[in-house]
């Protein structure tokens, strides 16, 4: 069997009323070249990537990426989901989801408003306002966020119809660091969408967050930035893919002592 | 004729008198639609530069695609 993040044909994820058989949201920064970009999206059989917006007075040419990546909307195989990243208010973020939703011509925005530079921990105040007031402007809000799981109910109180909880800080590379947190999340609001987003490293961790019941994973500088990007977008895709048929089977509990497979009775044989 | 001073995407910048706001991004030598914009923190739709006078003080925001995580 080919290996692919898509799982069998009836395990779709729905999102806005699409029906998403990737359960692999991409980034497309960092990436050496729009070329491999582009096989590494075909890699991951992702249908939803990433995008930004720039000032431009501050942007450098982009040398062929968004190009590409248009060309690939309009072959249908790929949705953009532009975000607000460099947001350090709801203010801000508010006005380039708006600046977004006309360059894309996209009601769905990824929701970034950012409390700290060190960690690029998002502010859970901030990102409440903003998205309450996206949505009440007809967005759909992809909100990145923490795992604290009232900010959480918070951001679905407002109308936000999925929740991006954060694995680790971005780019960090350190995987899921509070599966407790994570855990519980899923635990408490079991009929909600929740995809990890960042701090995602290895396909172990994604594979993980997967077999912990999370229905996708987005990811960037872990595919980005590996020696080959397209062989590692297709890893990611295969862990993502294993991850959620065992979720689907069903992981035994995790046992203090020894249990024994070999069924030998209570004493050895001796013949 | 003083040329009136406007902030764009931060820094100081000076327009004709009577300038609109697509006349400002067809001076920049980037695709019209290329590009979304706001005055003074609210969005200036593409088709509504035109109608978009600049005044003295005018904070503009210019911003293009780039790719993101």
């Amino acid at each position: 069997m080919q290996a692919s993040a898509s799982i069998h044909s009836n395990d779709t994820l729905q999102i806005d009323g699409v029906q998403l058989h990737s359960r692999f949201l991409l980034g497309t920064a960092g990436y050496p070249s729009p070329q491999v970009l582009a096989q590494a999206i075909d890699a991951a059989g992702t249908q939803i990537v990433t995008v930004g917006l720039k000032r431009t007075l501050a942007a450098q040419g982009d040398n062929g990426f968004i190009t590409m990546l248009q060309d690939k909307l309009r072959d249908g195989r790929a949705r953009l989901l532009p975000n607000t990243a460099g947001c350090r208010s709801a203010r801000e973020a508010v006005q380039l989801a708006h600046m977004a939703r006309e360059l894309y011509a996209t009601h769905w925005v990824k929701l970034e408003v950012v409390g700290d530079e060190h960690t690029l921990q998002p502010d859970p105040f901030e990102l409440v306002q903003a998205a309450d007031q996206l949505v009440r402007a007809g967005f759909t809000v992809f909100p990145y966020c923490t795992d604290d799981l009232v900010t959480c109910r918070r951001l679905l109180d407002v109308g936000c119809p999925l929740l991006m909880p954060w694995g680790a800080p971005i780019g960090s590379g350190k995987g899921l660091l509070n599966p407790y947190a994570l855990r519980t999340l899923r635990a408490r609001l079991p009929d909600t969408v929740l995809i990890i987003d960042a701090g995602i490293g290895a396909p172990s961790h994604a594979a993980q967050a997967m077999e912990m019941g999370f229905d996708a994973v987005l990811l960037n500088s872990a595919v980005a930035h590996a020696k080959d990007p397209v062989v590692m977008a297709g890893a990611f895709a295969s862990a993502i893919a294993a991850g959620r048929h065992a979720y689907h089977a069903g992981v035994i509990p995790v046992q203090d002592f020894a249990v024994a497979s070999t069924p030998v009775g209570g004493a050895p044989l001796l013949l | 004729m003083q040329h009136v001073q406007i902030e764009l995407d931060g820094k100081p910048h000076a327009v004709p008198p009577g300038s609109t706001l697509a006349e400002l991004i067809a001076s920049l030598a980037t695709p019209a639609e290329s590009v979304a914009t706001a005055v003074n923190g609210a969005l200036v739709a593409g088709d509504q530069r035109a109608l978009c006078l600049l005044k003295a003080h005018d904070a503009v925001l210019v911003f293009r695609a780039i790719v993101g995580g």
